[in-house]
This record gives C-alpha cells, sequence and structure tokens, in this order.
C-alpha cells in the first residue's frame, strides 16, 4: 500500500522520542529508591537501615 | 522498554544485594558491632539507645541484634541493588547497550561515583567515628556522586579533548573543594579497626558493584531479545 509509508514514518519519530521517557523515569525512581536507603530520616527507618548505610559509605550519624 | 528496565534493575537488585549482605555478614558487620562495643564500653549510644538520640522520640524502633537486623540490612541492601540497578538499566537502554560485559562497564563507573569518590573525602565510618554535622556531609556526598558520574559520562561518552578535560575537571572538582570534615579527627573504634573497615567496605562494594552491572547487564539483554 503506498500510504503505509507515509503513515509508518511518523509513527517510528514517535517511538524515537518516546523511548528516552521510560529510562529516565526508571532511572529518577532509582534516585528515589537510593535516597531513601542512604537519607532516611530519623525514624525506625534510619535505624532499620543504619548497617547498610555504613557500608554504602553513606554519610551517618 | 519501563518493564524492561525495571525488571533487570530488581533481579540485579536482588542478586547484587544478596551477595552483598551474605559477603557483609561475614566481613562487613561484625566490624560494626566491635565498632559498637567499643562505643557502649565509653558510655555513648548503641543503636538501639540511638532511635532516641537520632529523633528524641524513644519509642523509635530499631532492629534486635541477630536475624532482625540482618534481615533489616538485606531488605535494605536489596532496595539499595534495586535503586542502583535502575540507574545502570536506564543507562544501558539510553545508550542502546545491553550484555555482561556492558553492565560490567556501568558498574565499575557507579563503584567509582557511589563508592570510590564519596569515600576519597569522607572514608567509610565505624560508629563513634568524629564526624562533621551530618547535613553538610549527604549534600557533599550526592555532589560528588554526581559529579564523578557526569565527569565519566563526558570522558567515556562525550569523548575528544573537551569532553575529557570536562570530564577530569568534574571528576575533580569535588575534592578541590574539599569534604566537611570534623573539627577533631578520630573516634572511639581503634585506628586498626578504621583501616580494616575501610577496606572491607571497598572491597564489598566492588563485589556488589560489579555483580550488579553484569547481572543487571545480561538480565537486560535477555529481556531485549526475548
Amino acid at each position: 500500500m503506498p500510504t503505509g509509508q507515509i503513515v509508518a514514518a511518523p509513527s517510528v519519530a514517535l517511538k524515537v522520542e518516546a523511548s528516552r521517557w521510560p529510562a529516565f523515569a526508571a532511572a529518577f525512581l532509582g534516585l528515589f529508591l537510593i535516597f531513601g536507603v542512604g537519607f532516611a530520616g530519623p525514624s525506625a527507618i534510619h535505624n532499620a537501615a543504619h548497617d547498610a548505610r555504613h557500608i554504602h559509605v553513606f554519610p551517618c550519624h | 522498554m519501563f518493564r524492561r528496565i525495571v525488571f533487570a534493575a530488581v533481579l540485579g537488585g536482588l542478586i547484587a544485594g544478596g551477595i552483598a549482605t551474605a559477603v557483609q555478614a561475614v566481613r562487613a558487620v561484625p566490624l560494626i558491632l566491635q565498632a559498637e562495643m567499643f562505643e557502649e564500653a565509653a558510655g555513648k549510644a548503641t543503636l538501639q539507645d540511638q532511635a532516641a538520640a537520632h529523633d528524641h522520640d524513644e519509642d523509635a524502633w530499631a532492629p534486635a541484634d541477630g536475624w532482625e537486623r540482618t534481615g533489616s540490612t538485606l531488605l535494605f541492601n536489596l532496595l539499595a541493588g534495586v535503586g542502583f540497578g535502575l540507574l545502570i538499566a536506564a543507562g544501558l537502554a539510553l545508550r542502546g547497550q545491553g550484555g555482561w560485559k556492558a553492565g560490567l562497564v556501568w558498574g565499575v563507573c557507579g563503584y567509582l561515583s557511589f563508592v570510590v569518590a564519596p569515600a576519597l573525602g569522607l572514608p567509610p565510618e565505624l560508629p563513634g567515628a568524629e564526624v562533621a554535622p551530618l547535613a553538610p556531609r549527604q549534600i557533599w556526598w550526592a555532589a560528588t556522586a554526581a559529579a564523578t558520574a557526569g565527569g565519566l559520562a563526558l570522558i567515556l561518552v562525550r569523548r575528544g579533548a573537551i569532553g575529557i578535560v570536562l570530564g577530569l575537571a568534574l571528576l575533580a572538582l569535588p575534592h578541590l573543594l574539599g569534604a566537611p570534615q570534623p573539627a577533631e579527627h578520630g573516634g572511639i573504634a581503634p585506628a586498626a579497626l578504621v583501616r580494616e573497615f575501610i577496606v572491607v567496605v571497598l572491597v564489598t562494594g566492588l563485589v556488589f558493584w560489579l555483580a550488579l552491572g553484569a547481572s543487571t547487564g545480561a538480565i537486560y539483554r535477555r529481556l531485549s531479545a526475548a
């Protein structure tokens, strides 16, 4: 079909453009987890993460 | 793609976090417990007592020594593994890479950014060490990790003379500014224990990051091929 190519072009462009956002979203989620573990405020979470924090060289105390 | 990244990161994080917890339980945690014994002997608060010291809330929960404490450490190692794994998998996806070898390169870069560079200014601490106030150290830690990751990216991805010069400058910047230091160095734990802890943390960190990079890279490639 001659129209096939015309339709395909924007969808490919969209795919490339959209494909970066999942990676950025995943990286953001990763940072959220890392800061949650390493910078947990004063609470039960902070105490529970104590040894993990020392071992991952996060500042503690 | 998001699901592939998350899946690879979760599996890689579980593998690396599990391995790291096992190695740490044998090598690193005994040193922390020893340091706490010195703290206790010196009349300072240990982890259980610190619940109160940290947030002025005497009811705050702290894990009891033994399985509860090991389990907590495992849980947070796994969470950290998944978190760092997400960064690696996202990097692999953005660069169109995969496989354990590419993952290893990312793992080494992660180790340099999140362990080696921060440790140069803020050496791994045992409980009871003399330290500068927490907030400036956390800011320096995060800024140093970000600058090191950015510097490595400029050198390895941007490349060329400009990339290398700017990258090296970014790598050096946090250390030229200097980490927040305590007025007096030292602590309760003996120097030999502190030195051993630094070596153990740097080695277990390397094991963690190599396992994380290789497994996340390998799993991400398998998922991409499927």
